[in-house]
């Protein structure tokens, strides 16, 4: 990012602070290159949401958003998302104060709320199948699996990257690296409760009003 | 010594600042689903309030939890997230545009 940053001729290994400097603005790069993935990826929901609006009054004699959506449903499952958005930032607190032990219990927190949240959509997802109301229904339950279920596959993902993530913690300890990791994670994982803020009114809000 | 490592190179919150946020957002989720489950309220207030209420909550996810904001330290991010911005309403504003368009044709 800096000039600095690339100057690794000045006398290696003999200035401690040099390196240090060397090593922040390393992971302020990484972060970076994280950050424009983040943001590739919310012109890739930005495309869905676009398919999902364009197919949203198709029903094709199928049921509507009124008929399907349990609105208190879904308060609740962006209730357990934001719970844990907000422990994952008590988590990096805790990285941040060194302490490990309450990092991996906010983290343990995070992952419950997180799973129960894949837990309803899976049950979601599941009840509609059942009824015949899967995603070759209609036009409009084209897109609402297509749409929730990325979004749906991002989270289930980010419980993969947490359980990781715990690992190293347990077996390498909060190295630079395994920190590092852990502050992309946390900014992967407040993203996808923004992208949740647009399905939770564009979808569920918008499709029981319809 | 302690080694710590910044998420957009600004500033990393404190308890405060994730509490703050994490407040608002409850609220503004609340302010969102209220007026559709309840009801009894103008269709025009009602997708006034639900949209207002996104649109705050996602500055404010941005703001607490990513802590985006106008400082020298996240002027790339806050420079790459507008960029990404106007390629969606490019995207999202035109298809929609063509497909409403189109339909209306076909009628």
């Amino acid at each position: 990012m800096t000039p600095e940053a690339i100057d690794t001729t000045a006398a290696p290994g003999t200035n401690l602070a040099h390196a240090e400097h060397d090593a922040t603005a390393r992971q302020a790069t990484e972060a970076m290159g994280f950050w424009l993935y983040l943001m590739s990826d919310l012109v890739i929901f930005a495309s869905i949401f676009a398919t999902f609006i364009v197919l949203s009054r198709n029903f094709a004699g199928g049921p509507t958003g009124r008929d399907l959506f349990d609105l208190s449903f879904v308060l609740l499952e962006t209730m357990l998302l934001l719970c844990s958005s907000g422990t994952c930032g008590l988590a990096i607190l805790a990285m941040h104060d060194g302490e490990r032990q309450r990092l991996l219990a906010w983290l343990t927190v995070t992952f419950l709320f997180g799973a129960g949240f894949v837990a309803m959509e899976v049950h979601e997802f599941h009840a509609l199948i059942q009824e015949g109301n899967g995603p070759q229904r209609s036009g409009f339950l084209t897109g609402f699996f297509t749409l929730v279920g990325t979004h749906g596959l991002h989270v289930a993902s980010g419980l993969l990257w947490m359980a990781v993530a715990m690992g190293q913690i347990i077996t390498k300890g909060l190295t630079i690296p395994v920190q590092s990791r852990l502050m992309r994670f946390s900014m992967f994982w407040h993203f996808l409760d923004i992208v949740w803020v647009g399905v939770f009114t564009i979808v569920y809000l918008l499709g029981v009003l319809q | 010594m302690k080694e710590t490592v910044d998420s957009t190179g600004a500033s990393h919150g404190n308890t405060r600042t994730y509490t703050i946020g994490f407040i608002f957002s409850v609220i503004l989720t609340l302010a969102a689903f209220a007026p559709v489950m309840i009801g009894g309220v103008s269709r025009a207030a009602v997708f006034t309030t639900i949209f207002s209420a996104a649109i705050i909550q996602i500055l404010v996810h941005l703001h607490y939890f990513l802590h985006l904001d106008t400082s020298s330290a996240s002027r790339w991010n806050v420079l790459a997230l507008i960029f990404t911005i106007m390629i969606i309403v490019l995207f999202v504003g035109g298809s929609l545009w063509i497909m409403w368009h189109l339909n209306y044709r076909m009628r």
